[in-house]
C-alpha cells in the first residue's frame, strides 16, 4: 500500500522515453524550480535563468518535429511536463506554454525554407517567444484587431498596439496578428518579428494579482519593417492561424490548472495531516476529508478531460470541442481546489508564509487568458448548436 | 592515442526514501526505489568536463550491482553524455562488501582499458569512501582522492585538494584513480536528446566468471565485515521546550551544556 501524504502523480504516458523525461522535469522542477518559486514571485523576478536549463535539457520544443530541434513528443506528454512544472511554478509552465504558442504559427503553416531558417533557433532553448493576438480594444473580440501592416514590395510596416503580452519586453522573437486588409477575421496576417526589431517597444509590466514573477505587458509597434520572408501563411491567413493557435494553447493552459490545482491539493493533505486539534490530526475529520476527496477528484476528472482532447489531437482528429471543455473544466476547478485549499490550512492559508493564497491568486487568470471561460462556453455551444442565428 | 576514461558509479537506494535491511542484514533493495549515487553525478560531470577538454577521450561508466542498476544508474551517466557503459551483474554479487566490490571493479576496470579512473567520494549508502584507494590499490597506480578541482594534460592528472588546514596541489602520472567531491562543480542535468541518445549507447553485461573471478571471494560468503544484528532507529521522542520567563537563555545554556554542545 503507498504511504499516506501527497504522493508523485501516478501518470500514464505512451514510451519509456516518456517516462524518463518525466523523470528529468520532476528532478528539475524540485532542485532548479521549486526552491526559489515564492521568494521570486514575491519579489517579481522573471527567473530566465530557469528557461536556459530548461532549453539546454531540450524542453522548450518538446512538441514539435526533431529536424528543426524539437523533441517529436506528443501533446499527451508535453502537457503532463508542462502540468508537472506549473506544479512547481506557474510562472515557468506559463512561460513555456506561451512559448510554444508562439513557435506554433510557423512550425504549422511556415515555408520548408522559413522552417529550416527560423525554426532551430526558436526551438534550440536559447530563445523565448511571445504572442501578439489581444489589443487594449480587442480581447475576446480578436477579430476586431486594429494593428495595421502596410506592403511595400517585399517589406511589412507594422504599425499598432499589443495588449496583455507574456513575455512583453523580455522576448527574443514576437509572432504578431496584424490587420493587412479589410476589417473581419479574414483582413488579418500573421508575422514573426524579431525582439530586437526598431520600432518595437514595450509599456512597463502591468501590476498583477499574481503571476508576479512573469512579466505581462503592453507592446507598441511604431513603424517596425519586417520583410516578407517573415510573413506566417497566406496574407488573410492570420486569424485562422490564431484560431489554430489557441486551440492547442487552451490545452496548455488546461494542464497548468491542473498542475497548480495539484500542488494546492498536496499542499492541504500535508498541512492537515501534521496539525492537531481537539487532540486528533485535522486529516482525521470527515468533514475536512470529503473537501479532499472533491479536491481530488476534480483534479483528476481535469486531467482526465486535457488528456482526451491531447489524445485526440496527436491522432490528428478534431479537437476544438474538447479543448474548449478542456481550459473551462480544468481552470475553473482549479480555481475552486484552491479556494478551499486555502480554506483548509485556516489563517495560515491566507498568509503569504503558505503558497496556499499564492496558488489562488495564480489560478484565477486562467479562467480569463487564451480565451475567457465565457468564450469557451460560447466556443463549445457553436459545436453543439452551429453558429448563433442573430446577427 | 585517446584518452580512456572509466568513471566507476554505484546504484543505490533513494536516500530520501523509507530504507531497511532485508532478513540476511543487507539492503532492502525491493522496499525502495534505486538511483545513481549522486555524489557520482559528480565524477560522471568531472569525466566529461576532461572529455570535452581534451582532443579525444572516451568515457565508459562502470557499474557492479543488480539487474536494475543498468536502467536506473548507468543509464543517467549515459544520458549525461558518457559514451559506453559495463554492467557486471551477478546473482554471487549479492552481500558484496567493499573488499568484494573493489576486486570486481579492478577487473573490470583493466578489462575495459583505462588511462583515467574517476570515482565519486563516497556512495550515498555505505559512505565509506575508502573505494577508491583500495581500487588504486589493486590496480597498482597512483591515486588522488577527495579532489574538488581535476584536469589532465601531459600524461600527467593534476588536481586541488580542500583539507580543514591546508589546500594541497596534487599530481600524478596516468594511468591512475581520482575521486572528486561534491564541491567540484554541480553535475549537468541530462538533456531529452541525451537521454534518447543513451538508449542507443552500448552496454556490455558481464559476470563474475567473464572477469575471472572466483564467487567465493565475493558476496556475503568473502565479505571481510559482517552485519550481525540490526535495529530500526527508534522514534523521535518530543523535544524540550524551554519556556522564556527570564531565564530562557540560562536554561538553553545548560541544555547544551549538559550535552556537551557547548
Amino acid at each position: 500500500m503507498r504511504p499516506d501524504g501527497p504522493q508523485p502523480v501516478e501518470r500514464q504516458l505512451p514510451t519509456d522515453e516518456a517516462h524518463e523525461l518525466m523523470a528529468l522535469v520532476r528532478d528539475l522542477a524540485r532542485r532548479e524550480v521549486r526552491p526559489r518559486a515564492a521568494e521570486e514571485e514575491d519579489a517579481g523576478v522573471f527567473p530566465r535563468g530557469v528557461f536556459t536549463t530548461l532549453g539546454t535539457s531540450g524542453l522548450l520544443g518538446l512538441p514539435y518535429p526533431q529536424e528543426y530541434g524539437g523533441g517529436d513528443q506528443p501533446y499527451e506528454v508535453y502537457l503532463q511536463v508542462l502540468e508537472e512544472l506549473a506544479a512547481a511554478r506557474l510562472t515557468v509552465a506559463m512561460g513555456l506554454s506561451v512559448h510554444t504558442l508562439s513557435c506554433f504559427g510557423l512550425a504549422e503553416y511556415g515555408t520548408k525554407e522559413q522552417r529550416e531558417q527560423y525554426l532551430p533557433a526558436m526551438l534550440g532553448g536559447q530563445l523565448l517567444g511571445a504572442y501578439c493576438l489581444s489589443e487594449p480594444n480587442a480581447g475576446s473580440d480578436a477579430a476586431s484587431l486594429r494593428t495595421r501592416a502596410t506592403r511595400d514590395g517585399a517589406t511589412w510596416t507594422l504599425n499598432g498596439g499589443k495588449a496583455w503580452i507574456t513575455h512583453g519586453g523580455i522576448a527574443d522573437f514576437y509572432t504578431v496578428l496584424a490587420r493587412s486588409g479589410a476589417e473581419g477575421p479574414r483582413g488579418i496576417t500573421a508575422f514573426l518579428v524579431p525582439g530586437d526589431a526598431a520600432g518595437l517597444s514595450a509599456a512597463p509590466p502591468e501590476r498583477k494579482m499574481g503571476l508576479k514573477g512573469s512579466p505581462t505587458a503592453q507592446i507598441h509597434l511604431d513603424g517596425v519593417t519586417v520583410d516578407d520572408g517573415r510573413r506566417i501563411g497566406e496574407e488573410g491567413q492570420g486569424f485562422g492561424i490564431a484560431l489554430a493557435a489557441l486551440d492547442s494553447g487552451r490545452l496548455g493552459i488546461a494542464a497548468c490548472a491542473v498542475g497548480v490545482a495539484q500542488a494546492a491539493l498536496d499542499e492541504a493533505l500535508a498541512f492537515l495531516a501534521g496539525r492537531r486539534q481537539f487532540g486528533r490530526p485535522l486529516s482525521d475529520f470527515q468533514g475536512l476529508r470529503f473537501m479532499l476527496a472533491d479536491m481530488a477528484t476534480a483534479i483528476e476528472a481535469g486531467r482526465a478531460l486535457y488528456l482526451t482532447a491531447a489524445r485526440l489531437r496527436d491522432a490528428g482528429r478534431p479537437f476544438s470541442k474538447e479543448a474548449a471543455m478542456a481550459k473551462l473544466l480544468c481552470t475553473d476547478n482549479a480555481m475552486k481546489v484552491t479556494i478551499d485549499a486555502v480554506q483548509l490550512l485556516g489563517g495560515y492559508g491566507y498568509t503569504a508564509d503558505f503558497p496556499a493564497e499564492r496558488y489562488l491568486r495564480e489560478v484565477k487568470v486562467l479562467q480569463i487568458l487564451e480565451g475567457t471561460n465565457q468564450i469557451q462556453r460560447m466556443i463549445i455551444g457553436r459545436h453543439l448548436l452551429g453558429p448563433e442565428t442573430r446577427a | 592515442m585517446s584518452l580512456r576514461i572509466v568513471v566507476c558509479v554505484k546504484y543505490v537506494p533513494d536516500a530520501t526514501g523509507d530504507r531497511h535491511f532485508a532478513e540476511d542484514l543487507t539492503t532492502d533493495r525491493d522496499a525502495v526505489d534505486g538511483l545513481l549515487s549522486e555524489l557520482d553525478e559528480y565524477a560522471v560531470e568531472q569525466a566529461l568536463q576532461i572529455s570535452e577538454a581534451s582532443d579525444d577521450a572516451e568515457i565508459t561508466v562502470v557499474t557492479v550491482g543488480p539487474e536494475e542498476a543498468n536502467k536506473d544508474g548507468l543509464r543517467k551517466a549515459l544520458s549525461m553524455g558518457a559514451d559506453k557503459g559495463v554492467h557486471v551483474v551477478d546473482d554471487a554479487l549479492h552481500g558484496s562488501d567493499v573488499m568484494g566490490t573493489s576486486l570486481v571493479l579492478a577487473k573490470a576496470v583493466e578489462h575495459v582499458g583505462y588511462d583515467l579512473v574517476v570515482c565519486g567520494m563516497a556512495s550515498t549508502d555505505g559512505t565509506m569512501g575508502v573505494l577508491p584507494a583500495l581500487l588504486a590499490e589493486r590496480l597498482g597506480v597512483p591515486q588522488v582522492t577527495l579532489l574538488s578541482e581535476v584536469a589532465v594534460a601531459d600524461g600527467q592528472v593534476t588536481g586541488r585538494r580542500d583539507g580543514d588546514t591546508a589546500t594541497e596541489r596534487l599530481a600524478a602520472s596516468l594511468p591512475a584513480v581520482v575521486s572528486v567531491t561534491d564541491q567540484s562543480g554541480e553535475a549537468r542535468y541530462p538533456s531529452f536528446k541525451g537521454i534518447m541518445a543513451a538508449k542507443k549507447k552500448p552496454v556490455e553485461e558481464l559476470q563474475l566468471s567473464d572477469l575471472g573471478i572466483e564467487a567465493d571471494l565475493v558476496g556475503l560468503g568473502g565479505a571481510w565485515t559482517a552485519v550481525d544484528s540490526a535495529d530500526a532507529r527508534p522514534a523521535r521522542t518530543a523535544g524540550t521546550i524551554v519556556k522564556d520567563e527570564g531565564e530562557g537563555g540560562k536554561q538553553l545554556a545548560a541544555f547544551l551544556a549538559e550535552r556537551k554542545f557547548i
